[in-house]
């Protein structure tokens, strides 16, 4: 007997959507002077609102409103004082999770389940975590970089985020400037605008001062001037890895520190004794979580040959038993892409992976008409030289290849110019160990992936990025020393 | 059957269950949300999945008879309502419940080769089987030697097994692992195997005397099993949880597991099965629930 699932559509009725929304400076929203854009809801393309866009005089305000509020306010503040708020907009973070989830998904695509069991309380907690660090930042650092003396905070921050984790990006970035006694000026993606706007509301009703926090929405030209702004005194990025390049040839031979984290291309590696039904989830979860909008997806899966048909046949069947659809439908596992062009550049790399002579499968599922939608995808028969790969695709999209050996394994996982993360499935507990030090990648997860956590710190090797986020070495970044 | 070297080898060479991401697929199917015309169905199902139980000393043919009506007409106030699958009593009460529940379909299951724990002679366990058996029950829930399996001899588990579905002669089979005295995940998965193929009809997860009883990672391990077995050998084995399911919202939770792991074959009587004795009743508030929009007391649903 089949058992249908009845729509279980989350209500959008606790989200309060205006027709329009201003730059978030100084405390106050105000109208920006650049050309206003819209911001589409990605699962239906309805225009959910119309955005501010910053314009360099505009980005300059809040750079000057962000410089006041470090000079008067927030530097001269105790570590203690800083904690109140920040514990505060964590403690509103979670009261208002539901509208957040809600917002979320709506303009960004991705399944309500995880927006509100996964985004959400994780903005909550990083909250929470780099709240509880503000005055105890003398013990963030190894006593021999600070030499004893209290470590400052670098004064101005200039922070651009993507748009695959809107809310939780902005909490990577913000949480631990502001608890090292920075203030910030964020940009979010032009495409998911929203959440950052409406964390700009909670940072008015946890009565922040002023200027502390400023956002300022637009493209890449907003992100140029703030980058470039010479009264920033730090810039944190993350994004993709041609940007990252740009944004590091902007900065050189200024007095800026930058940290970037950027593309990945990460080794998901199953051994002949993984777990094998615990491996299927984990490789579901690497490459289809968050419809494979993730720097660190585990989009290269690196199968032991002598499991490879057994493995791909139970994945395959765990494929077809994923719900892709409505974002707000609480039963749904894989959500909209977020816009047009990363629909149209996940096209393009899989029909490279077709013309390039590797097997294409989807489990058959109903696509919506409306929105931008990709179907779960894997590719068999690829070899490192396929460009499929080699390349972020950025999507549902998953390239399967075999090896025989433990060091073939990790020849091949290393062998690319990212090294953002990687995943280990096997049973025992020495081979771990043994994998974790020969991969050259931020994160190694072991029989799971995709997992976060504010104590862990996270970043990349090579044109994944530098510097880290996440956990006592996240402080590190915006601390002089 | 192969030396007891081979079965080892066998058993142990089974992939690996890794705790936290077996815990994490089942947090993760939990949150399934399952309304209107999906619930309805679900409810109708589970209630059709139950086989009702009374295990205790204190059982006597006067509460079996009681049962067995409410199993035949679970709400005397609506005739649309299932009956359950079957009642599940211990061997002298099979003749009782027979009896009682006539040509009406619903299967007398007995607990037997010393329910609950097992400690008893071989020759015991299955004239304990045959008693049963000649008292009519449809079904017979058998438990394992868990000391010989902890002990390593999965050979005499297996000859046990073996003995006790040939004692069964035309009534089904249910090998109760008791997964609460198991403990780890890996023992339950080889637990299933070795009882599916020493053949078992059904594998059960619990007596419901010992805690835990049925919990959701344990029943996925094995509906993994049953579904593995299926692709390896063309053969379909039942599942039954038992003990510690009393709530609707659970019973649908699971569905939903037996659903998106074993398939939808699985989704009906003949292979899943719910050991429960208070669930029924909340399935019944629920179902009223849906049908009239309100909640009625305790009082408007019969007590046994």
């Amino acid at each position: 007997m089949a058992f249908e699932y009845a729509p279980a559509p989350e209500s959008r009725a606790v989200v309060d959507l205006k027709s329009s929304y201003g730059l978030f400076i100084n405390g106050d929203f105000v109208e920006g002077t650049g050309h206003p854009f819209k911001s589409v809801s990605p699962a239906t393309e309805e225009v959910l609102a119309e955005i501010s866009e910053a314009s360099e005089a505009d980005v300059d305000a809040a750079v000057k409103a962000a410089r006041r509020a470090y000079t008067r306010t927030w530097s001269k503040m105790s570590g203690a004082e800083r904690a109140k708020y920040l514990y505060r907009i964590a403690r509103i973070l979670q009261e208002r999770s539901r509208e957040l989830a809600v917002l979320e998904s709506l303009d960004n695509g991705k399944p309500i389940r995880e927006s509100r069991d996964v985004d959400v309380p994780l903005v909550a907690a990083y909250f929470f975590y780099y709240a509880g660090w503000a005055d105890k930042l003398e013990y963030a650092l190894p006593q021999s970089a600070n030499g004893g003396t209290h470590p400052q905070p670098l004064g101005v921050a200039g922070q651009i985020i993507p748009w695959n984790f809107p809310l939780l990006m902005l909490a990577w970035k913000i949480a631990p400037a502001l608890a090292c006694g920075n203030t910030v000026v964020l940009k979010p993606a032009e495409t998911t605008s929203l959440t950052a706007l409406l964390f700009a509301e909670i940072c008015q009703q946890a009565d922040l001062p002023p200027g502390v926090v400023n956002i300022v929405t637009g493209a890449g030209e907003t992100g140029r001037s703030l980058v470039g702004h010479p009264d920033v005194d730090k810039v944190a990025f993350t994004g993709s890895t041609e940007v990252g390049k740009a944004i590091a040839r902007t900065v050189a031979g200024s007095n800026k520190k930058v940290t970037l984290e950027l593309g990945g291309k990460a080794a998901n590696i199953v051994f002949d004794d993984a777990p094998v039904d615990q491996a299927v989830e984990g490789i579901v979860n690497g490459i289809f979580f968050n419809q494979g909008h993730v720097c660190c997806a585990g989009s290269r899966l690196l199968v032991q040959e002598s499991v490879y048909d057994d493995v791909l046949a139970r994945l395959k069947r765990r494929m077809s038993t994923l719900r892709v659809g409505d974002p707000l439908d609480k039963n749904t596992d894989v959500g909209a892409i977020n816009s047009s062009e990363q629909l149209a550049k996940i096209r393009e790399l899989s029909q490279i992976g077709e013309d390039e002579g590797a097997d294409r499968w989807s489990p058959t599922c109903d696509l919506p008409d409306r929105g931008f939608w990709f179907a779960p995808t894997i590719f068999t028969g690829v070899s490192q030289a396929h460009r499929i790969a080699r390349e972020e695709i950025f999507g549902p999209v998953l390239s399967i290849l075999t090896f025989r050996t433990p060091a073939e394994a990790v020849e091949k996982a290393n062998n690319t110019p990212f090294g953002l993360s990687a995943g280990v499935w096997t049973d025992k507990g020495s081979r771990i160990l043994w994998m974790a030090n020969q991969l050259r990648a931020g994160v190694v997860w072991a029989n799971t992936f995709n997992r976060f956590d504010p104590t862990s710190p996270f970043g990349g090797y090579k044109e994944s990025g530098y510097g880290r986020e996440g956990g006592r070495h996240g402080l590190e970044a915006y601390l002089a020393h | 059957m192969a030396s007891p070297a081979a079965l080892r080898r066998f058993l142990h060479g089974l992939p690996g269950v890794d705790q936290v991401g077996a815990e994490a697929r089942t947090a993760t199917l939990s949150t399934r949300s399952i309304k209107t015309t999906a619930k309805a169905w679900a409810l109708d199902l589970a209630t059709s999945m139950i086989d009702l139980t009374t295990l205790e000393g204190q059982d006597t043919p006067g509460k079996v008879r009681a049962l067995c009506a409410k199993a035949q007409r679970p709400d005397p106030a609506d005739q649309t309502c299932p009956a359950v699958a079957a009642i599940c009593v211990y061997p002298d009460m099979v003749s009782t419940a027979k009896q009682a529940l006539g040509h009406s379909g619903v299967h007398v299951a007995s607990v037997a080769t010393a329910f609950p724990s097992g400690r008893s002679s071989l020759d015991i366990k299955l004239q304990d089987t045959r008693d049963a058996v000649a008292a009519g029950a449809d079904e017979i829930d058998m438990v394992i030697d868990r000391g010989a399996f902890l002990a390593g001899d999965f050979t005499r588990v297996y000859d046990e097994i073996m003995a006790v579905k040939q004692a069964c002669g035309s009534a089904h089979l249910k090998v109760i692992m008791e997964t609460g005295e198991l403990v780890t995940y890996d023992n339950v998965r080889r637990a299933s195997w070795l009882s599916m193929l020493a053949g078992a009809d059904f594998i059960k997860t619990s007596t419901g005397k010992i805690q835990p009883a049925a919990t959701m990672p344990v029943t996925l391990i094995m509906l993994e099993a049953v579904r593995d077995f299926r692709e390896a050998t063309g053969r379909m084995i039942g599942v039954k949880p038992a003990g510690g399911i009393s709530t609707a919202k659970d019973a649908i939770k699971y569905l939903v597991m037996v659903n998106e792991t074993a398939g939808e074959d699985w989704l009906s009587p003949e292979w899943f099965r719910f050991g429960a004795s208070r669930l029924l009743n909340d399935l019944l508030m629920q179902r009223a629930k849906l049908t009239t929009g309100r909640y009625s007391g305790p009082d408007y649903f019969t007590l046994d």
